[in-house]
């Protein structure tokens, strides 16, 4: 899919603020695509991801994956847990890639202090730059599911409809990291999935028709 | 430890886990039959040592700081255990000492030095390339260039140390530490360990055995060089387009073959001696051959010293990475080519994030108080307490490195000049810091009657790099109990007067800043420890949130200045007051789920706005108690 290199490699940035879950959600999606026998490479730049700071985490899958970085361009599809941070990021898509958003907030103290305005409309703004964005509001979800926390599993599901395999493989692959844990953590999980999924696909409808 | 695959269908190999680099070095050395692994915690190292601890049959320590890590790992070698130590690259400026001189030693067990170069300054206060300690100390230096290798160059460094009884540099770079990729894993191997040879011609480098060992260690350098000639760690790849050869190292060589699928790559994985003689030869199959290193030119430099006609930093930056967006438009300018239409966008205009203190942290309520202060220079340390630079508080003034807001400060103190004769001068260092590189700074400032207020933020943790434990925590790597210093007696052992010696709540802003007022009003040394953990860690606990009352909130302001990512502007004004001055006032909400109830953003608060979150309108003075209260019986 990618337009770098000489292998067939498929670029997904995972973006968002530090205590989100960006990572986990990253490695996630490896073990995903792991399992099915793509080789696989992970990197972010989180020296500071503890401290609400800027996260960003590349994957890249494919036969066979060299140089870990996404080059600015050529990401498939942008996974943006926060909406400033989906449009910090939105230079490292190729033309015709999809930005899949939170459109949740996280005002940080710098602009609490009225250094800086956080942008009126992020997803306006990709839009009118001419970025395919499909959005929804994954924290308010994760909250009507009763914990913030379930954010990352809607995330998830929101790209799992956009990869190059099954919806099932990825929801496998989360599942199974709390089947280890607590049976209802399984449920809530599989509800936030499907919840996530259903987001990316009305979000989808929506942008077709305003389209 | 990274989560396995091997429950997942269908199953890739069953042997393969994605593992960090760091998580991969620490898998080898416990293969390797390490006996011994020590370091102090540092981005982008610490996660090796953090993931050794997690394997059984190796002693593993959090050391005090990198000098002492080498010299416990080199103790462990010359008994004849395999040895093993991790720093950051400023680590080894720190341990260096040590290790100029176990280079004429040489080592009995092997002893393999993980450096890791924070190359692109993800979290350090420089960029250093630490393959020159390979050429200052003559030390063989290994370059993986991905997670596998990063496993597989560890196990052939600990060979290698064995075969040449010398200290083997792996240097990584956080594109090695921190990429995750497929790694294939071996069992560990137990060796018998030989024990001590006493031997004070080799053991005890005076200067009459030192000299004598000199020679040795340039005839190892030849041999090692002849080793690196026909070492399979160094790999030749022939391309159909011959136009530009590249020579490169570590992660940089994926990014050459990422860019330029077609062209000859000599890829030096045992990068140090530089097997010239090979270098020659691949340079015929070449037209032009460019090197590209991160991030020093020292291939290319040693290279133009023997004769052969290279390029390198004269195409590419002498800092940052050399990522595939770097690299392929130097090239195509070498060619004089035009590049391939990429999508390149400009991005976006979004404000910064950077990183803050996190909510409730002790440290905001120190420097909410220390931008309070006037007339006053802050000498400030490495740890999450660097961040007291930024707004709201803008109440640090320098940092450079481990320990040294202590000779800082009473060079600022010496040096002041006469218009400044009144100017406090404040030191502000962590606990585990403190201990590491600044108590030696202390003693002098006491020896030497220095003027200094120091600020020792004793968090028990080492925050920065993920609240790892030190001397000052009580716990040792395995979070066991541990011997724990005493912050007071020690700095009173060093000299500084025990009536100029406080230990403090931080959350205790008025004791706090009364405190700090007198202190920095008496000419001599004092010390102010501040005793709250970090939020992150298990001694930390959370009290109950709080809120803002719509209506009592003013619109000052005041709580914002404290810093805190929970508190949250919902609204701003400007309005004139009687005296005709204009008053910008921000109105606040306090995020409850994010809130631990520290308080801190009650002292501030005029109008008594903020209340527990379940509390309608109870006196203020009835809620600051109760919050005190609460956490003074947790902190016992």
């Amino acid at each position: 899919m990618s337009e770098t290199g000489r292998f067939d490699t498929t670029n997904i940035l995972v973006v968002g603020t530090g205590g989100q879950g960006v990572m986990t959600a990253t490695e996630i999606l490896a073990e995903a695509a792991i399992a099915l026998g793509h080789d696989v490479k992970k990197t972010e730049v989180a020296g500071m991801a503890q401290r609400g700071g800027v996260v960003s985490s590349h994957l890249r899958f494919g036969a066979k994956v060299l140089s870990p970085q996404i080059t600015p361009g050529t990401a498939d599809v942008l996974l943006g847990f926060e909406a400033a941070e989906a449009m910090r990021w939105r230079h490292m898509l190729r033309p015709k890639g999809l930005v899949l958003m939170n459109t949740g907030r996280l005002v940080p103290p710098i602009v609490e202090l009225g250094l800086y305005d956080y942008p009126d409309d992020p997803v306006a703004s990709m839009r009118a730059a001419g970025t395919q964005v499909f959005s929804f509001d994954a924290s308010q979800i994760a909250q009507e599911l009763g914990d913030i926390r379930l954010g990352n599993t809607v995330m998830l599901g929101a790209i799992s409809d956009h990869l190059p395999f099954p919806a099932e493989v990825l929801e496998h692959c989360i599942l199974k990291r709390f089947a280890r844990k607590k049976a209802e953590l399984v449920e809530l999980n599989r509800h936030a999935f499907a919840a996530g999924r259903a987001a990316a696909e009305a979000a989808a409808k929506a942008e077709a028709g305003v389209a | 430890m990274t989560a396995g695959v091997m429950s997942t269908p269908p199953v890739a190999a069953a042997s393969r886990l994605l593992m960090s680099g760091n998580e991969a070095v620490a898998r080898a050395v416990w293969e390797a039959g390490v006996r011994v692994a020590a370091a102090y915690p540092g981005t982008p190292a610490t996660e090796m040592l953090e993931c050794v601890a997690t394997y059984p049959d190796i002693y593993t320590e959090w050391s005090v700081n990198e000098k002492v890590s080498l010299e416990v790992a080199f103790g462990a070698t010359m008994a004849g255990s395999r040895g093993f130590c991790a720093m950051k690259h400023v680590g080894m400026n720190v341990a260096s000492d040590a290790l100029m001189t176990m280079t004429l030693t040489g080592v009995a067990g092997g002893l393999v030095i993980a450096i890791a170069d924070d190359v692109g300054l993800s979290s350090s206060q420089n960029e250093q390339d630490s393959r020159y300690w390979g050429r200052f100390a003559h030390l063989p230096l290994l370059e993986p260039a991905d997670s596998q290798e990063a496993h597989d160059f560890t196990l052939a460094a600990f060979e290698l140390s064995e075969r040449f009884e010398v200290p083997v540099i792996l240097r990584l770079t956080t594109r090695i530490c921190h990429v995750k990729g497929l790694v294939r894993i071996g069992a560990r191997s137990e060796r018998a360990v030989a024990g001590f040879t006493k031997d004070v011609s080799r053991w005890v480098m005076v200067p009459s055995a030192a000299g004598r060992r000199l020679p040795l260690m340039f005839e190892r350098e030849r041999r090692l060089r002849a080793a690196a000639e026909i070492s399979e760690l160094n790999v030749v790849e022939s391309g159909p387009d011959r136009r530009v050869g590249f020579i490169t190292s570590g992660p940089a060589y994926m990014h050459v073959r990422e860019s330029f699928p077609d062209a000859p790559v000599c890829k030096l994985g045992f990068s140090f001696p530089l097997p010239f003689d090979r270098l020659r030869k691949f340079a015929e199959q070449c037209e032009l051959l460019v090197v590209v290193e991160e991030v020093e030119p020292l291939i290319e430099t040693e290279l133009k010293a023997q004769g052969f006609t290279v390029t390198g930093k004269d195409l590419l930056p002498l800092s940052g990475e050399l990522s595939p967006q770097v690299l392929k438009p130097a090239i195509a300018g070498l060619l004089g080519e035009a590049l391939p239409e990429l999508a390149r966008t400009a991005p976006m205009a979004v404000f910064p994030r950077p990183p803050t203190m996190c909510v409730a942290c002790p440290h905001l309520g120190v420097y909410y108080t220390l931008s309070q202060l006037r007339n006053v220079t802050i000498s400030g340390d490495i740890g999450c307490y660097t961040l007291g630079f930024g707004q709201p508080w803008n109440a640090l003034d320098a940092c450079i490195s481990m320990g040294a807001s202590m000779g800082m400060a009473l060079g600022l103190d010496k040096g002041r000049s006469d218009a400044e004769k009144d100017k406090k001068i404040v030191a502000v260092i962590g606990d585990s810091t403190f201990l590491h590189m600044g108590m030696q700074g202390l003693l002098d400032i006491v020896y030497n009657r220095g003027n200094v207020t120091v600020l020792l933020l004793d968090n028990r943790a080492v925050g920065m790099t993920g609240g790892q434990d030190n001397p000052g925590s009580g716990r040792d790597i395995h979070g066991k109990e541990a011997p724990r210093v005493d912050f007071a007696n020690l700095v009173r052992a060093l000299g500084v007067r025990p009536e100029r010696v406080h230990v403090l709540d931080a959350y205790e802003l008025p004791v706090l800043l009364r405190t700090l007022r007198e202190e920095t009003k008496i000419p001599e040394p004092s010390v102010i420890i501040t005793n709250q953990p970090c939020v992150l860690i298990k001694d930390y606990h959370a009290l109950k949130p709080y809120r803002v009352l719509d209506e009592r909130c003013t619109g000052c302001g005041n709580c914002v200045d404290v810093g805190c990512p929970a508190i949250h502007v919902t609204r701003r004004e400007r309005v004139r007051k009687a005296s005709g001055r204009e008053v910008d006032l921000a109105f606040v909400r306090i995020e409850s789920a994010a809130c631990t109830g520290c308080g801190l953003c009650l002292k501030p608060c005029a109008p008594d706005a903020i209340v527990h979150v379940d509390t309608l309108a109870m006196p203020i003075k009835v809620i600051r108690k109760s919050a005190e209260l609460a956490r003074n019986t947790q902190d016992v």
